[in-house]
């Protein structure tokens, strides 16, 4: 029988009796001799942390989390709250799942591997480049690992890593952190009405460019037009095209394998995770030239000893613990989890469900930007582009004070300039689109 | 085929059937073999030009009863902390409390990143909080929340030393020393960083050999990097010394916080002349490890490397007379490194830290680390497999001794019970890593130290047999690795 003991942990179950025997079995008196450490660093104060019943702190986390203000977000740029149907947390949340580790004893891990393997097939299938790995952080890390994967892939040194003008503070800050122990620069291009503008991208890039990264939609929003061009621009360098983007967009937007993408990154939980303070997961695909200096685990199929089909963690001598500082990147644990509940989002969707899912964020942010155009002192879209999901549009009055006032009416959208505010329609309930447009306007006549 | 080719040792052990399913002589169907539909893409029905989408997309299109079934089939074929003892050494693979997963599925938890200080004081507020929590647990003055992972918050440690020594002229170093016996993250995250990796070894106790990191250290060391109690779950008694001597050089000490858990209220990595540390929230602090993860690896520092950290930190705001405004603000420190994660790292992971750490109190930390390290110590006396180094903490490295590590481990599989960590730290031969962590009782370990037991005494014909039992047979890695084939898709190309 075990029991908890009274002032311990309540997850450390023993007895008075069964410790002793414990104690005995090991040779001490006391648990504490068991600890070899030297007098000058022994800690013997306290940390100052009260004990609290489970119902005590599911009361104390509610409480605190109880001061975010309920708000319909409108948000996006790069982190998306679609639904996410019951089905994937309650079977997300099945122990086996949650509590193992890495596969790294496969035979008693196949349920997960073969999840995992699903995963890679759909970004395969969306993205048409040959691998995908099992995860990253998010996409800030994965452009990261592409921008040292371009490095690695490239006959010639260069040093060069071209990004727009209008990248996420947080990619490309991640970015400049990921090459820093390299010799490569990160630059901007200029950006033409949101889109990559050709002509000023066709005089930046040159034989030192070891990558261009574009982003598809843009993080305005924007559906980019030449995504081709720009991929024949970095071929000609002899330079990575990485892109970024996502499951959503993927389904119905421009097959990277079509258009001479090399690598795509982006936010794959876009599927499957809702809103979760910018918590993600790091899409990692490209083509098969690149299989050996790919970063992150890899699930691929092979036999057991009754030659039937079975999953594995692959080519791990490229992964940290193997190859130590030679490997291609340090990650270790990963997002497998979040990568499981994207998986499981995609299926639950099928395909049809995949490109409706799309094409609404099409069309619903068309018919906004329609209302919001129709608002005196308002201007939406800013951008003369197809959008997805998301827009910017211009306020006579400062963006500023409009978000604010909006806020106070119950609504987050993003300031994106003096004038400019950005708004999002992905996982936005119908019902309150029409509160929203009249919110609107009556704060930014 | 029989599942009764060897039946366990004696009859007082555990028998383990893991669920398998074979149909038409293969396992549970893919997806995609269960279903593809391929839609088109365009025409009529696009909002978009057609020269903006792509031509159509094919995937499994099932109903929700088939998906519960297939992935409720998947997880009956994974084996978790839920299932059974699960000692993966410097992983500590803890049970995971369910009500933390009830608060971070809270609504309130669900705010996007981008939203307002003002209306995010909730999120804010726990953050500093658990900014708090973790610098008294490290002895650390200032806390970042934002790595997303050990290895991440590792390399922020990097980065921010790096920062640091910039800062101070002193850009000219360009080493960090990692001992041979450490974690491979710390060797992969020093060379991403840029730095070049001098390895030291351990001497003949298994800790840091002075002679040999005298040697390694100078006027160009940036970092050493060092795991406290070690890969072996020694202590490294001359921490002072060695903390000394890298200070002496110029150099900062960076704490693993992989292991961690065997000192919780007895000693601090800051108390022991640490600079930097990263805390491994999954194992730690009983977050769930999720196939993988996500973990996080928030990250300590004394004031001095205060200003280097990524941005934006949490604080309270100033006060204001008017009442009005926010209690917590967000804030960039003066010379910070910028950013490691888009955002603000595993948001949802750091609310169940949160929950965990308030939950247990000092009084539940300090018998957590008590009890690991007497559950590990516990095991050890009962199991025949020589454990060369001591006095380990919350984990130690027996030796497989004639018998292959690997082999051993495939063959716990039938016995119901997760191995150990297996041929690492090379310093013990056919290494078995173990670490019980406090949550098993001594039922549950004297059943694992019967499987221990049991597969010491087996031959190497049965080792090399096994697993029998589990959802899948042993599994050629080499051959999978040979022709990697790693989607559906290839799988397809591969049989036509």
């Amino acid at each position: 029988m075990n029991g908890s003991h009274a002032t311990g942990s309540p997850y450390a179950p023993y007895t008075d009796d069964e410790r002793t025997a414990m104690l005995e079995s090991v040779g001490v008196d006391d648990v504490e001799e068991l600890f070899d450490i030297p007098d000058d660093v022994r800690f013997d104060d306290a940390f100052g942390i009260d004990a609290r019943s489970e119902r005590e702190t599911r009361r104390l986390v509610r409480s605190v989390l109880g001061r975010n203000d309920e708000l319909t977000e409108l948000l996006g740029r790069g982190h998306y709250g679609y639904y996410v149907p019951s089905l994937i947390d309650h079977l997300a949340d099945r122990s086996e799942f949650l509590t193992s580790y890495t596969q790294y004893q496969p035979e008693v891990s196949q349920g997960f591997l073969q999840a995992l393997f699903e995963y890679q097939s759909l970004l395969v299938e969306l993205t048409g480049l040959e691998v995908a790995n099992c995860s990253m952080y998010d996409a800030a890390t994965a452009l990261g690992e592409a921008a040292t994967l371009a490095e690695r892939v490239r006959s010639t040194s260069g040093h060069r890593i071209l990004v727009p003008d209008l990248l996420l503070e947080g990619r490309r800050s991640t970015l400049e952190n990921y090459v820093a122990g390299t010799d490569l620069k990160v630059e901007t291009y200029p950006t033409d009405d949101a889109n990559a503008d050709l002509d000023a991208l066709a005089d930046a890039v040159d034989e030192d460019t070891v990558m261009v990264y574009a982003e598809n939609p843009t993080v305005r929003g924007t559906i980019e037009e030449r995504l081709a061009e720009i991929g024949d621009l970095a071929g000609e360098a002899d330079a990575l095209f990485v892109l970024g983007s996502d499951p959503v967009a993927l389904s119905v937007l421009q097959r990277p394998g079509d258009v001479g993408v090399d690598v795509v990154i982006g936010d794959a939980s876009v599927l499957g995770l809702p809103t979760s303070y910018g918590m993600g997961l790091g899409l990692f695909a490209c083509r098969e030239d690149y299989l050996r200096q790919v970063p992150g685990r890899l699930v691929g199929a092979g036999e057991d000893a009754t030659d039937r089909r079975a999953y594995t963690l692959t080519l791990q001598t490229r992964e940290q613990h193997i190859r130590r500082e030679r490997a291609t990147s340090n990650i270790c644990t990963n997002q497998a989890w979040v990568a499981l509940r994207t998986a499981m989002h995609a299926a639950y969707l099928g395909p049809d469900g995949m490109v409706d899912l799309a094409n609404r964020g099409v069309t619903r942010a068309d018919d906004l930007a329609e209302r919001l155009d129709g608002i005196v002192g308002v201007t939406a879209p800013t951008h003369n582009r197809h959008h997805l999901r998301e827009f910017v549009a211009r306020v006579d009055q400062p963006a500023r004070a409009v978000a604010d006032d909006l806020e106070k009416r119950g609504f987050a959208i993003h300031v994106v300039g003096e004038h400019e505010i950005q708004v999002c329609v992905a996982g936005v309930p119908d019902e309150r689109i029409d509160p929203f447009v009249d919110a609107f306007a009556e704060v930014a006549r | 085929m029989s599942r009764d080719e060897s039946e366990p040792a004696t009859d007082d052990q555990v028998r383990y059937d893991q669920a398998r399913y074979v149909e038409d002589g293969q396992y549970e169907p893919l997806l995609s073999e269960k279903d593809r539909t391929r839609v088109e893409i365009g025409g009529d029905d696009s909002p978009l030009p057609d020269d903006l989408t792509r031509d159509s997309l094919e995937l499994p299109a099932l109903s929700e009863p088939e998906l519960a079934r297939h992935y409720t089939r998947l997880s009956q074929m994974i084996y978790g902390i839920d299932t059974g003892p699960y000692p993966l050494g410097s992983c500590t693979m803890k049970y995971n409390p369910k009500f933390t997963e009830d608060v971070a599925a809270l609504p309130k938890a669900a705010v996007h990143p981008d939203r307002s200080e003002r209306s995010t004081q909730g999120t804010l507020e726990l953050m500093y909080r658990l900014q708090d929590y973790l610098g008294r647990i490290g002895g650390m003055d200032a806390v970042t929340l934002q790595p997303p992972a050990g290895a991440a918050g590792e390399f922020v440690g990097i980065r921010v030393a790096a920062a640091y020594h910039e800062h101070n002229g002193e850009g000219h170093r360009d080493e960090v020393i990692v001992p041979e016996s450490a974690h491979g993250t710390n060797f992969a995250t020093a060379a991403l960083g840029g730095y070049d990796v001098v390895s030291l070894p351990s001497d003949d106790e298994g800790r840091v050999d002075l002679e040999a990191l005298e040697a390694a250290l100078s006027e160009n060391t940036a970092a050493l990097m060092l795991t406290n109690p070690n890969t072996l779950g020694l202590f490294e008694r001359n921490i002072t010394e060695i903390a000394e001597m890298v200070h002496d050089v110029g150099g900062l000490l960076y704490y693993d916080g992989a292991n961690l858990n065997a000192l919780l209220g007895r000693a601090r990595p800051g108390d022991m002349g640490f600079d930097v540390m990263h805390y491994n929230v999954h194992k730690t602090f009983a977050t769930p490890h999720g196939g993988g993860g996500p973990g996080a690896g928030p990250v300590g520092v004394v004031d001095e490397l205060a200003p280097f950290l990524p941005a934006p930190r949490v604080r309270e705001a100033g006060d204001d007379s008017s009442g009005s405004e926010p209690a917590y603000e967000l804030f960039d420190p003066d010379h910070t490194i910028g950013k490691v994660h888009g955002y603000q790292g595993n948001w949802l992971v750091l609310v169940k830290t949160f929950a965990y750490i308030a939950r247990l109190g000092d009084e539940g930390l300090l018998d957590a680390s008590a009890t690991a390290v007497l559950n590990a110590n516990y095991l050890a006396s009962r199991i025949e497999y020589d454990v060369p180094y001591e006095p380990f903490h919350h984990e130690f490295v027996a030796s497989a001794g004639d018998q292959d590590a690997a082999d051993v481990a495939k063959r716990m599989l039938d016995y119901g019970v997760h191995p150990p960590t297996t041929k690492w730290p090379e310093i013990v031969p056919e290494a078995l890593m173990t670490e019980p962590t406090e949550v098993e009782s001594k039922d549950t370990l004297d059943r694992l130290a019967a499987a221990f037991n049991a597969v010491a005494e087996e031959d190497d014909e049965i080792l090399e047999a096994a697993p029998e039992r589990t959802a899948a047979r042993r599994i050629d890695q080499t051959a999978a690795a040979r022709s990697p084939r790693l989607s559906w898709h290839a799988l397809e190309n591969d049989a036509s």
